[in-house]
C-alpha cells in the first residue's frame, strides 16, 4: 500500500500529459471513423503514443503495411535509448516482469524512473513495475474514453486533429531548449520542406527521414564534438 | 483486402516494430556485447529531426497558394510554439493551440 501511494506521487507529473493526449487520440480516432475497441486495441498493443497518432492518418492513407514498419522503427527509435540504461536493473528483477517492463517503457515513464528516489525500506523494483504498469493502464484507460466520449459528444469536433500538431509542436520546442546542438532538427525540418516540394504531401516522409539519418551520420563527429565540449564547461 | 484487416494488421505490424525497437537494447546486452556506437548515436539524435518531420507531416494538407492560405494552422502552431516557449506547460499549449484552430476555421477562415 505504502509503494503504491509513493508510486502514484512518483506519476504525478505525467498523468496530465496522459490523460490529456489519451482523450484527445481516443476522440481523434473516433473522428476518423474507427470504434472505440480499435482504440482499445492500439492502445494495448502499440502503447506508443507519438506512433498512434501518425498512424491515424497513415491508416486513413491506405499506407502500405511495409511503409507502416518503417515509420514505426523510425518514429520509436528512441526508445533503444531508454532500454539501455535499465538492462541490468531490470535483469535484477526477471522472470514475467522483465519482459513487461522492459515493454512497456515510454518517454514519459522514462523520466520518471530516472528521476525517481527510492525512500529506505521501499523495495525499489517494486516501486518501477507499479509506475509501468500504472502508466499503461492510465494510457489505455484515457485514450479509451477519449473515444467513448467521441461517441457520445454531440459537440461539433471539427478541427480536434489539431491536438496532433500541437503535440508535436510542444515536443519540438521542448527539445529545442534542451538539445545540445540544432543541427539534428534544422536537418529534419529542411529535408522535411525540401522533399515535400519535391514529391509532394503523400511521398516526402520517408525520404526525407532516410536523407535526415544520412546527413546526421555525416555530421556524427561535429555534434559529438560541440556535445563534448559543453559537457567540458 | 477487407478494411477490418488491413487495420487489424496496421496495428499488429506497428505494435511488433514498437516491441522490437523497446526490446533490442534487452536482447543485445542479453550476450554481454554492447550496441554498436552508431545505434547509440542515432537514437539520441534522430528525436528532434523525426519530430520536426512529423511536425511538417501534420501540416502536408495545407494549401499554401489558395485562400486561407494556411492561416489557420500558421497562427495556431505559433500560438502553441510561443506558449510552450514561455510556460513549458504540455497542457496549456496544446488546449490553447486546439481551441485558437477550432475558433479560427468557424468563425474568421469559414
Amino acid at each position: 500500500m505504502k509503494s503504491l501511494r509513493y508510486t502514484l506521487k512518483l506519476c504525478v507529473p505525467v498523468m496530465a500529459s496522459y490523460i490529456f493526449v489519451g482523450l484527445a487520440y481516443g476522440m481523434m480516432m473516433n473522428k476518423a471513423g474507427y470504434s472505440p475497441l480499435w482504440t482499445f486495441f492500439s492502445s494495448t498493443f502499440i502503447y506508443a503514443g507519438s506512433m498512434q497518432i501518425v498512424l491515424i492518418s497513415l491508416l486513413a492513407a491506405g499506407t502500405p503495411l511495409y511503409t507502416i514498419a518503417i515509420m514505426t522503427l523510425f518514429i520509436n527509435a528512441r526508445h533503444i535509448f531508454y532500454g539501455i540504461g535499465f538492462v541490468e536493473e531490470f535483469k535484477k528483477i526477471g522472470g514475467w516482469r522483465y519482459p513487461l517492463m522492459a515493454l512497456t517503457m515510454t518517454d514519459e515513464t522514462y523520466s520518471v524512473l530516472c528521476s525517481a528516489q527510492y525512500p529506505e525500506g521501499m523495495d525499489r523494483h517494486k516501486i518501477m513495475l507499479y509506475v509501468q504498469v500504472f502508466c499503461y493502464l492510465l494510457w489505455i484507460l484515457a485514450s479509451t474514453s477519449g473515444a467513448l466520449l467521441g461517441e457520445v459528444l454531440r459537440f461539433n469536433m471539427e478541427g480536434i486533429e489539431f491536438t496532433a500538431t500541437a503535440f508535436f509542436v510542444t515536443v519540438v520546442v521542448s527539445q529545442w531548449q534542451t538539445a545540445e546542438s540544432h543541427l539534428p532538427a534544422i536537418t529534419g525540418l529542411l529535408s522535411a520542406v525540401l522533399f515535400f516540394f519535391l514529391f509532394g504531401a503523400d511521398k516526402f516522409i520517408l525520404p526525407a527521414l532516410s536523407v535526415s539519418v544520412v546527413v546526421l551520420i555525416i555530421h556524427k563527429d561535429r555534434i559529438m564534438i560541440k556535445r563534448e565540449a559543453l559537457e567540458n564547461v | 483486402m477487407s478494411e477490418t484487416i488491413y487495420t487489424a494488421a496496421a496495428i499488429g505490424i506497428a505494435a511488433i516494430m514498437t516491441y522490437l525497437v523497446r526490446g533490442l537494447p534487452y536482447m543485445m546486452f542479453g550476450g554481454k556485447k554492447g550496441l554498436p556506437t552508431i545505434v547509440l548515436y542515432l537514437g539520441s539524435v534522430l528525436p528532434p529531426a523525426i519530430m520536426i518531420i512529423l511536425v511538417v507531416y501534420c501540416l502536408r494538407s495545407i494549401e499554401l497558394s489558395v485562400s486561407p492560405y494556411g492561416l489557420p494552422e500558421i497562427i495556431s502552431v505559433a500560438l502553441v510554439a510561443i506558449l510552450q516557449f514561455w510556460r513549458k506547460n504540455l497542457f496549456l499549449s496544446i488546449f490553447m493551440g486546439t481551441a485558437c484552430y477550432m475558433i479560427l476555421i468557424r468563425t474568421v477562415f469559414a
